[in-house]
């Protein structure tokens, strides 16, 4: 669960893959989520900066982290393991 | 400290190349009400899903489609067709707006008689009549389409020393030049089945031909079909008169108009390639004008449109149950309504719009019903908001043959509702229960539960 070290993200969304090509727009959210984890927190870390300071609950974050792994698997950005 | 309001993460790739000249709005906005009343109240009261009708709407489009036909034409009559919806409180708006009733069937018969009708204001379609259907049509003095020979020779048997000819009409079906043919209703023209038929029935004696009927196809994308019907049905009433000495009372057109519905596989929505009412009633008033009959002996013009009164006035209101990925990534949407309930999801392109505020960006999903079955897809790809489990939405154009065609099928019917024109609700059709759906069931003693 660790985004691809190449990847290059802006603050405002916009995502590029350099060895791929491919670009991505993002929500506030997904820069938010994406920045962080290249920041290099755990994903206990950014769950808890996210639940402190946006108006969500603990089930409606962790469907959607559910979903938000399998798009970044989708668009090929995670790192694959080993 | 207030805290920051939270959206769903979402990337979306973009794709480099031409230009889609549509743009990517996808146009979907909120719909919170309808007619003046909150989704969510209409939802709270009446539970989900719930189907709701706006009389508002319904008397809106029958004044439309009657005021295109009646300032073009001076003897115009429409008749409810009973299969498009036959909820009893729909027909009575239809009947108060003058409507009369177009059956087919001795149940919806009985139906229209239930409903006040006047029997000499119930046409009688259809291919499949009973002795006893044709019996009771005949006493109302009803008029009676008759769709084949046997038919004919059955009423022809019935009118036997009867002191009132029964009134009938001889369906006519044709090419239009739009393929397939519907050639299944009626006497063929062309083959001059049609022309047999009628000569029988006004050479009999025992029958009164008051009209002729076509019923060319329905969903009709092309106005020039039917003009073709109108000059084709026009040659016969003429013929009738001229070599049988015999006036055709009225010309009925039938239905098939269509509702601005997207039909599947169409590329653009139905809003912008459905002819108006309008197109529709200038081809067919003008052929009838200007076929050459004398102003005294002009037929009446009988139409019997469904879909395009009510399919606007009709919506459906659900709750999205849960979201999934699809092994290609693709995102799915489960919500509480299945096509078992929304059986023109078959058919058309539904448009469906969250009935809350929404982020702006949407998602390409494919929307399912909560059957357990694989045909159960409300919309196979529809660009929307990501919805959230709870969350409403609104399915719209669904007034036409859902509230007929529906099934009990693993869900039980919901409620229907229509909302008056002083904005007041009312419940016209409660939602089924399993003692409604079991109560023409029996169990054989040896089989009871113990």
């Amino acid at each position: 669960m660790k985004i691809k070290s190449n990847i290059a993200t802006s603050e405002n969304g916009f995502i590029f893959n350099p060895a791929t090509g491919d670009s991505f727009s993002g929500n506030a959210m997904a820069a938010t989520l994406l920045l962080a984890m290249k920041s290099g927190k755990t994903e206990a870390e950014i769950k808890k900066n996210i639940l402190a300071l946006y108006d969500v609950n603990t089930n409606q974050l962790e469907r959607d982290w559910e979903d938000w792994m399998i798009q970044l698997k989708e668009a090929n950005l995670l790192e694959t393991e080993g | 400290m207030e805290k920051l309001q939270y959206e769903k993460p979402y990337i979306k790739k973009l794709h480099a190349g031409v230009m889609n000249k549509f743009g990517t709005r996808t146009g979907v906005q909120p719909v919170k009400n309808i007619d003046g009343i909150s989704v969510k109240s209409l939802i709270e009261t009446y539970g989900s899903p719930v189907f709701v009708l706006s009389e508002r709407q319904i008397r809106k489009n029958y004044r439309s489609a009657y005021r295109a036909f009646s300032t073009r034409y001076p003897k115009v009559q429409f008749a409810w067709s009973y299969k498009t919806n036959y909820l009893n409180a729909i027909c009575q708006v239809f009947h108060q707006e003058g409507s009369w009733a177009e059956v087919v069937s001795g149940f919806e018969y009985r139906k229209a008689l239930g409903n006040g009708v006047p029997g000499n204001k119930i046409i009688f379609n259809g291919p499949g009549k009973t002795n006893d259907e044709l019996q009771m049509a005949i006493e109302n003095d009803s008029l009676i389409h008759i769709d084949h020979f046997e038919e004919l020779n059955q009423l022809l048997t019935l009118s036997n020393n009867l002191a009132n000819k029964p009134r009938v009409a001889i369906r006519v079906n044709m090419d239009t030049g739009v393929y397939p043919l519907w050639d299944r209703f009626g006497f063929n023209y062309e083959n001059g089945e049609a022309w047999t038929a009628l000569t029988k029935v006004v050479n009999s004696g025992k029958l009164q031909l008051a009209g002729l009927h076509c019923h060319i196809g329905t969903y009709m994308l092309t106005t020039a079909a039917y003009g073709i019907a109108a000059t084709k049905l026009c040659d016969l009433a003429i013929r009738c008169q001229t070599q049988c000495n015999h006036k055709i009372e009225y010309i009925d057109m039938g239905g098939g108009f269509p509702s601005t519905n997207t039909l599947k596989g169409a590329y653009l929505p139905g809003n912008d390639t459905v002819p108006s009412i309008d197109d529709f009633a200038e081809v067919i008033t003008s052929t009838l004008l200007n076929y050459g009959f004398a102003n005294t002996d002009l037929p009446s013009l009988i139409l019997e449109s469904g879909r395009v009164l009510i399919d606007d006035a009709g919506y459906l209101l659900g709750t999205v149950i849960a979201n999934k990925r699809l092994s290609s990534g693709k995102r799915a949407t489960i919500v509480d309504f299945g096509v078992n309930i929304l059986f023109t999801s078959f058919w058309y392109e539904h448009q469906i719009s969250p009935a809350q505020d929404f982020v702006p960006h949407s998602e390409n999903m494919v929307i399912y019903g909560p059957l357990c079955m694989n045909i159960d897809v409300i919309r196979e790809s529809i660009n929307l908001p990501p919805l959230s489990p709870g969350d409403q939405v609104v399915v719209h154009k669904v007034g036409a043959y859902n509230m007929t065609q529906w099934m009990q099928f693993i869900t039980l019917r919901p409620t229907v509702v229509l909302i008056d024109e002083q904005q007041r609700t009312h419940v016209i059709r409660t939602s089924e229960t399993l003692q409604y759906t079991e109560e023409p069931e029996f169990v054989p003693t040896h089989l009871k539960a113990k």
